[in-house]
């Protein structure tokens, strides 16, 4: 497979201003491939650097060590960097914090506006993307009169009327309430199996993950885990050390699937694992 | 209570002020200002009454949201009123309070001057309330834009104008947030004198700013994710025209100032 993000040797400071010139080493050394097409999710706890690794996917912040290829092109090259942008998506936590406009629709047509799409063909887009998102019928709303979950779904709105090839979403669910989670994540999916939008899925909640194709796992700037859900799930006495939960019923499932018993890779949840026991075993 | 504040507000609607094209209507709102200030006696208050009138009727905009964007300025409305009431002499006495008298200039000026701040009030009301910010910034962009070459950044300029709408309503409930929760432990910022008040301000303003940094930062960031690189090359879902309509509602305004000159030049 050919990857549309190829990661080679990335370390990147936060130079600290101050009296000392010490600095934050917050990337220490990632080398990270991502295939097109590909649902990745990184998992790790606060400060482990995966916002830090986000923004190098896509030129928001160049390496200070090491080269970050976006579909060949070096995101160093300052030529590049709007191709760059376009190709790969970010969706960021607070999605209050994104939104430009006092309009939904407004919002959405930032980007194309930006990147100089013609007005009929935005219009289009934006309408497009609405759809995508489940939010036509809220276009003309202000964005504050919407929910965390409905917000977020326009950021995401607003991101896909650019046409990326791929969409990083920096923990897009943790300022959400449960109802506000799954329709996000709904989307996630969505754009991946569907639309076939390459997805790295960033977040600190275990049971978010559970339906990517590969999990890496961060702590302290480094790369520790990599692998399938169900590698990295039966390893969770070496999960818990970092500080991260796998969600019990995940962990059960994946025990009885390594017995040999056949269990659906999406059940995550402990209904979920109960109902299929009874009805299949 | 933050809340109830309409001015600056869009109230949504279809009505043909509503569908005027912005710059008209920033123009037209200029132009009405500056009547307001050559309008000299009782007859010249007819036209721009009528034409305010007729602007709101046609808006559908109801009076009561107008009236409620017009208490904030009510107690200097009625400061105004009363100083020049009682301050301005000439003509007949037509109350007499001792100390305090009431002339028949008093009175005139002070009814005019009233109308006039209510009328400067209405107008820039009217404008944000039919216009959708939105339109509103991309028409004072469009009007800058002839002053891009003596260095006025009109993109900027209008791209500011309208995050700082947009985060109007998000930095209204957060003070709200704020404010509730200092409450909470304990903060009183109804009694004391001013100094006090002032003071109790300061546990609200401080967490206010470092938040509103917080989010132009993030913003920022997503400004630029999204490919955001200043106004050149690019492109809008709403272009601007100029339609029928608007040749209309040129034509009425310039007639009405024009009855005003004329009036002013006769009198
Ligand atoms: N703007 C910054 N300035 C200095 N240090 C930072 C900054 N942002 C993050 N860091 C530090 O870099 C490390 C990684 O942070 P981050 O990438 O945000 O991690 P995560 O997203 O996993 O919580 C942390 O130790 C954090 O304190
Ligand atoms: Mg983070």
């Amino acid at each position: 497979m050919e990857s549309i993000i190829r990661i080679q040797d990335v370390t990147f400071e936060y130079k600290r201003t101050g009296s000392e010139t010490s600095a934050i080493l917050a990337l220490d050394g990632i080398s990270l491939d991502i295939e097109k097409g590909s649902f990745t999710a990184i998992i790790g706890v606060n400060g482990s650097g995966k916002s830090t690794l986000a923004k190098n996917m896509n030129g928001l912040m160049l390496p200070t060590g090491g080269k970050v290829y976006v579909n060949g092109m070096d995101t160093a090259d300052e030529s590049g960097i709007w191709d760059v942008r376009q190709t790969i998506g970010m969706v960021f936590q607070n999605p209050d914090n994104q939104m430009v406009s006092a309009v939904v629709e407004d919002d959405i047509a930032f980007g194309p506006e930006n990147l100089g799409v013609d007005p009929e063909e935005i219009r289009r887009r934006v309408d497009m993307s609405l759809q995508a998102v489940g939010m036509y019928d809220f276009r003309k709303k202000a964005p504050h009169m919407l929910s965390g979950g409905q917000k977020q779904r326009i950021a995401i709105a607003g991101v896909v009327a650019m046409l990326p090839e791929c969409i990083v979403f920096d923990e897009p669910t943790a300022m959400l309430d449960p109802q506000g989670r799954r329709e996000v994540l709904d989307i996630v999916e969505k754009l991946n199996k569907e639309s076939g939008k390459t997805i790295v899925l960033i977040t600190h909640f275990m049971d978010e993950v559970a339906n990517a194709d590969r999990i890496v796992v961060m702590d302290g700037g480094k790369i520790v885990m990599d692998g399938k859900p169900q590698e990295i799930f039966v390893r969770s006495d070496e999960l818990k050390k970092l500080g991260l939960d796998v969600p019990f019923a995940a962990e059960l499932a994946c025990r009885l699937r390594q017995r040999g018993i056949d269990i659906p890779e999406n059940i995550i949840l402990m209904d979920e694992l109960a109902d299929h026991i009874k009805e299949h075993c | 209570m933050i809340r109830d504040i309409t001015l600056g507000q869009y109230y949504p609607g279809d009505s043909f002020i509503h569908r005027l094209d912005p710059r008209f209507k920033i123009i037209a709102t200029l132009v009405y200002i500056v009547a307001l200030f050559i309008m000299v006696d009782f007859t010249s208050y007819i036209f721009t009454i009528s034409y305010m009138a007729a602007v709101i009727i046609i808006s559908k905009v109801p009076l009561s949201f107008i009236m409620r964007g017009m208490k904030p300025i009510l107690l200097i409305l009625a400061c105004t009123f009363l100083i020049n009431l009682f301050m301005i002499k000439g003509g007949d006495v037509l109350l007499d309070m001792g100390f305090l008298t009431v002339t028949e200039k008093g009175l005139r000026t002070a009814v005019f001057l009233a109308t006039r701040l209510i009328m400067l009030l209405m107008v820039s009301s009217m404008l944000t309330f039919t216009t959708k910010p939105i339109m509103l910034t991309d028409g004072i962009e469009s009007l800058l834009k002839p002053f891009k070459k003596i260095g006025v950044p009109a993109h900027e300029l209008a791209m500011m104008m309208s995050i700082a709408l947009r985060f109007i309503p998000t930095l209204l409930e957060e003070t709200d947030k704020i404010m509730k929760a200092q409450l909470a432990r304990g903060a009183d910022f109804e009694n004391g004198n001013i100094i006090k008040r002032a003071k109790g301000l300061i546990p609200i303003l401080i967490p206010l700013f470092i938040s509103a940094f917080r989010r132009a930062d993030e913003l920022a960031m997503a400004m630029e994710a999204r490919c955001y690189k200043g106004g050149d090359n690019r492109t809008r879902l709403h272009s601007l025209k100029f339609t029928y309509r608007d040749l209309i509602a040129t034509i009425v305004t310039v007639l009405m100032v024009a009855a005003l000159v004329i009036q002013r030049i006769l009198m």
